[in-house]
C-alpha cells in the first residue's frame, strides 16, 4: 500500500497552484464567466505550455504518457481555482475517446493536435431525452454511399462553441441491443447542417451548448472505432470524466472550506469571532470531514482508472461522482450560510463555486443515475 | 499510489481467514449460541477465543516478543482486525477494551515491569480489562472528573464513581482516570491508575442498555487501596499522553469498522433479494436500489479513507489531519446504514429476536439500536467537531470554555 501523492505529483500540484494563482485569479474567472467564449487564447496557450493537454496521451502522439492520477492532481487544482476553458472537454472527453477508439491515422491527427494545443475537441452525447446513458440516444446516423448522414439534437455539450472537432454519439442500427447499436463520429463543427446555440447556464465558468444536426454528412473516415461498438469505448471514457469532475469537486470544496473558516475567524458578533460558536464551528468541521473523505475516495477512484479492473474502475467512478459532487454542493451551501449576507452577493466569489457545484452534480450522470449504475453493476 | 496489499499480505489474510472460520466453528460447538445474553458464558467464551488467537500467534500480532506478542508487522494486525470484524465481531467483544485501548496504552506508557507483567496476560486471554473515564458529572467535560485518589503511605485511597465502563462486570483489572491533585487546574491534576477489580471496595453494577444488553456498567469505588506503583506514567500527565499515542489503534479501528459495515451491507443486499413488498423483491424497487447504493458508496469511502489514514500513519509515524475524522465518519455512517436496514425491512423492522416474523433473528434490530451509542461513546460527535474545528481549522474556542481553560 502506498496511498499518498508522490514527490512528482506534489511538485505538479505546487506548479499548478502557482500557475492558477498568478495567471487565472478570480478577476479572470469573473471576466470569463460573462464572456461568451469563456477563455483567452493567451491563457490557453500557457496551459498547453504547462503540458496539461499532453499528460494522458502516449509519447507516440507527442504526449507525455502520464497516468490518470497525475491528471487528477491538476484537475483538483483547477477546481480549486474554478478555471474556465476547454481543458476538461479536450483532454478528458475528446482525447480519451480517441485514445480508446481511434485508428492510427485518427490518433496521429487528433491526439497530436490535442497534445500540442492546436486542436480542441469535445463530446456530444446527451440529448433532450437522455443523459449520460446510451439507452435513449435518438440521434440517427444513416449509412450513405460514401459515409453517414447525421440527424438529431445534442444538448449540454461542453465547450461546443470553441471546439475544432466534435465526437458525436449516434445510432447506427435500430432495434438491437442498447449497447450494440451506437457508433462514434468525428465531425467538423463547421460542416453544413450544424447549428450551435450557446446555453445560458447557471455556471458560466464552463460553457455548454445545444448542437443541432440537419443532414450532416460524415465521410467514412469520420467513423471513430468499430461501427456499433461505440458504447464499449464510451463507458470507460465516461468513468474517467466522472473522476475528473470528482477531482474538480474536491478542489472546489477545499477552497470553500477555507473561505468559511477564514471568515469565521474574522467576523465578530456578540463580542467574539463567530467561529467560536459551535453553531458555526461544527459546520466548518463537517466541511473538513467531507473534503478529506472525498479526497480519499477520489484517490481510490483515480487509482482504479490506472490499475483497477473494469468493474472497479466503473464502480469507483460512479461512487466518486456521487459522493464528491454532493459534498462539494453541501460545502458550498454551508459556506454561504456562514458568510451570511455577503455570501448571497455577486461581489463575493462564493456563488461561482456553488454554481460550479450544481453544474458538476448534473454532468455525466447525476447521483440518481450513478447510484442505479452501481446496483446494476454489482447485481449483474 | 497503490491500494494493493502485497502477495505476502494477501496470503496472510487467507491463512488467518481459514484459521478463523475453523476456530469459530469449534467455539460454536462448545458454547451456547446465546452466549452473548449470558455474561458468564460470554466471558468464558471470550477468554477461550482470545487464548486460541494467542496460541495461534494472532493475538497482538504487532506486539514485541518480550511482551508476549509474535512481533509481526502492523499491516498483519490490521488484516486480523478486518477479518475478525467481518466474520465474528461478537467473539472479540470481551477483549475489545483490553486489546483496543488498554494494551496500547501500556505499550506506549507503561514501565518495563508493567509491560512485562501485564501485556502477556492480556494477549493470552488471562486478564480482561476495562476503563474508567466517564463519571456521572464528567462525560464530554473531562475537567469535571471527581473521583479522588489520596496518597496514604504506599497506597492511593480511591473514592468515587465511574460509569459507561464496558465489560467491567467480567474484568480482572481496570485503568481509571482519577484526580490525584485537586489544587492544580484542569487536566493537570488527573492521573491514570491501575486497579485490581477484585479489590475491596469496588462494586460493579451492569446497566441495561437500549438493546437489552448488559455489557457496560457503573463502578462504585469506596476506600479502594491501590499500591502506588500501579500508576501509568507520572502523576498528573500519564493519561493524556496515553490517548495521544493510540493513533495506530484508532486508524486500524476505522479500517476494521469498514469491514464490519461491509458485512452489514452484505446482509442488507441479501435481505433485499429475499424480502418482498408489493409482491416483488425489494432489490427490484428503484427506491431501495438508491438507498443500497448510497450505503455501498459510504462503505467504500470508509474503506479508502481508512487505508489512506493507516498508510500515512505508517509512513510518517504521526497522525495526519485525515486521522481525526475516522470516528465521525464510521459512527455516523453506521447509523445511516442501520437506519436503511430498518427501512428495507418495513413493518418487519419492529420484530425482535426470538419472535415469529423476525428477520435474520433480529440481528438488524440489535445493531440499529446499538449504533445509537456510537456517536456518543469514545468522544461524542460534538466533541469530535470541536477538536477538528479548533485544532485543525484553527477556529477560536467558545468564550465560556476558553475561560475555564
Amino acid at each position: 500500500m502506498d496511498i499518498k501523492l508522490n514527490e512528482d505529483q506534489m511538485e505538479m500540484r505546487r506548479q499548478a497552484r502557482r500557475f492558477f494563482e498568478k495567471e487565472c485569479p478570480m478577476d479572470y474567472v469573473r471576466e470569463m464567466f460573462e464572456d461568451p467564449r469563456g477563455f483567452t487564447d493567451e491563457i490557453w496557450s500557457k496551459m498547453v505550455e504547462m503540458g496539461w493537454t499532453a499528460m494522458l496521451l502516449p509519447e507516440a502522439y507527442e504526449g507525455l504518457g502520464m497516468n490518470f492520477m497525475d491528471l487528477c492532481v491538476v484537475f483538483k487544482e483547477m477546481g480549486r481555482a474554478l478555471i474556465p476553458g476547454p481543458l476538461f472537454s479536450t483532454v478528458l472527453l475528446a482525447g480519451e475517446t480517441i485514445k480508446t477508439a481511434g485508428n492510427d491515422a485518427q490518433k496521429q491527427k487528433y491526439l497530436s493536435g490535442i497534445a500540442t494545443g492546436k486542436l480542441r475537441g469535445t463530446l456530444a452525447l446527451s440529448e433532450p431525452e437522455s443523459g449520460a446513458d446510451p439507452d435513449y440516444v435518438k440521434m440517427a446516423a444513416n449509412s450513405t454511399q460514401d459515409g453517414f448522414v447525421l440527424n438529431g439534437t445534442k444538448v449540454f455539450v461542453f465547450d461546443g462553441q470553441t471546439a475544432d472537432f466534435l465526437i458525436v454519439v449516434a445510432k447506427t442500427s435500430q432495434g438491437g441491443d442498447t449497447f450494440g447499436d451506437i457508433s462514434l463520429f468525428l465531425v467538423d463543427p463547421k460542416s453544413a447542417g450544424i447549428s450551435i446555440t450557446p446555453l445560458k447556464t447557471m455556471d458560466g465558468t464552463r460553457k455548454q451548448c445545444v448542437i443541432e444536426f440537419r443532414n450532416v454528412g460524415v465521410p467514412q473516415e469520420g467513423l471513430l472505432g468499430d461501427r456499433d461498438r461505440g458504447w464499449s469505448y464510451l463507458s470507460k471514457v465516461l468513468s474517467r470524466a466522472q473522476v475528473g469532475l470528482a477531482a474538480e469537486n474536491v478542489g472546489g470544496g477545499e477552497k470553500c472550506m477555507e473561505l468559511a473558516s477564514q471568515y469565521a475567524k474574522e467576523r465578530i458578533q456578540f463580542g467574539q469571532p463567530i467561529g467560536a460558536f459551535q453553531a458555526v464551528k461544527h459546520p466548518c468541521a463537517q466541511m473538513f470531514v467531507e473534503v478529506e473523505s472525498s479526497r480519499s475516495l477520489l484517490y481510490w477512484a483515480a487509482w482504479n482508472q490506472d490499475y483497477g479492473n473494469n468493474k472497479d474502475a466503473k464502480l469507483s467512478a460512479s461512487a466518486a461522482k456521487v459522493y464528491c459532487s454532493e459534498n462539494f454542493k453541501n460545502i458550498a451551501c454551508a459556506t454561504l450560510q456562514i458568510l451570511g449576507g455577503i455570501g448571497f452577493t455577486w461581489e463575493h466569489d462564493l456563488h461561482f463555486y456553488l454554481k460550479r457545484a450544481k453544474a458538476n452534480e448534473m454532468a455525466f450522470g447525476d447521483s440518481l443515475y450513478n447510484r442505479e449504475e452501481i446496483i446494476r453493476t454489482l447485481e449483474g | 499510489m497503490d491500494f494493493r496489499f502485497t502477495d505476502e499480505q494477501e496470503a496472510f489474510r487467507k491463512e488467518f481467514t481459514t484459521w478463523l472460520n475453523t476456530t469459530v466453528e469449534e467455539i460454536n460447538k462448545i458454547y451456547s449460541p446465546e452466549f452473548a445474553e449470558n455474561p458468564e458464558s460470554w466471558e468464558a467464551e471470550g477468554r477461550d477465543f482470545q487464548r486460541r488467537l494467542y496460541d495461534a500467534g494472532y493475538s497482538g500480532r504487532h506486539y514485541p516478543k518480550e511482551y508476549g506478542g509474535p512481533g509481526g508487522p502492523l499491516e498483519e494486525e490490521m488484516i486480523i482486525l478486518e477479518t475478525l470484524e467481518a466474520i465474528c465481531p461478537k467473539n472479540r467483544m470481551p477483549f475489545f477494551t483490553t486489546m483496543g485501548l488498554i494494551a496500547p496504552t501500556f505499550l506506549a506508557c507503561g514501565t518495563e515491569e508493567q509491560k512485562k507483567h501485564f501485556l502477556p496476560r492480556m494477549l493470552d486471554g488471562t486478564h480482561i480489562w476495562c476503563q474508567g473515564f466517564s463519571e456521572p458529572n464528567a462525560g464530554s467535560d473531562v475537567v469535571n472528573i471527581a473521583t479522588r485518589a489520596i496518597r496514604k503511605g504506599d497506597c492511593y485511597i480511591v473514592n468515587g464513581q465511574k460509569v459507561w465502563s464496558s465489560y467491567s462486570h467480567m474484568a480482572d483489572y481496570a485503568v481509571m482516570v482519577v484526580r490525584t491533585d485537586p489544587n492544580v487546574p484542569k487536566h493537570k491534576g488527573l492521573s491514570y491508575l491501575i486497579m485490581d477489580m477484585k479489590a475491596t471496595g469496588i462494586e460493579v453494577r451492569p446497566i441495561v442498555q437500549i438493546n437489552g444488553d448488559r455489557n457496560f456498567c457503573e463502578i462504585f469505588l469506596e476506600d479502594v487501596e491501590v499500591p502506588r506503583n500501579m500508576i501509568i506514567g507520572k502523576e498528573g500527565e500519564g493519561w493524556k499522553f496515553a490517548l495521544a499515542t493510540m493513533a495506530f489503534e484508532r486508524a486500524m479501528g476505522d479500517v476494521a469498522k469498514a469491514s464490519f459495515h461491509s458485512m452489514l451491507l452484505e446482509k442488507m443486499f441479501e435481505r433485499s433479494r429475499n424480502l418482498k413488498r408489493s409482491g416483488r423483491a425489494l432489490i427490484t424497487d428503484p427506491r431501495v436500489r438508491q438507498q443500497l447504493a448510497q450505503c455501498w458508496i459510504e462503505v467504500v469511502v470508509l474503506k479508502s479513507h481508512g487505508y489512506r489514514n493507516f498508510n500515512n500513519l505508517m509512513e510518517r509515524g504521526v497522525p495526519g489531519p485525515e486521522s481525526s475524522i475516522g470516528k465521525l465518519l464510521w459512527s455516523e455512517m453506521y447509523q445511516r446504514l442501520t437506519e436503511t436496514d430498518m427501512q428495507l425491512q418495513g413493518l418487519f423492522s419492529q420484530v425482535m429476536k426470538g419472535s415469529r416474523c423476525a428477520v435474520d433473528d433480529g440481528y438488524g434490530q440489535n445493531v440499529f439500536l446499538h449504533s445509537k451509542g456510537s456517536t456518543i461513546a469514545a468522544g461524542t460527535s460534538e466533541i469530535q467537531r470541536n477538536i477538528i474545528s479548533e485544532r485543525i481549522l484553527g477556529l477560536p474556542k467558545d468564550a465560556t470554555r476558553a475561560k475555564k481553560d
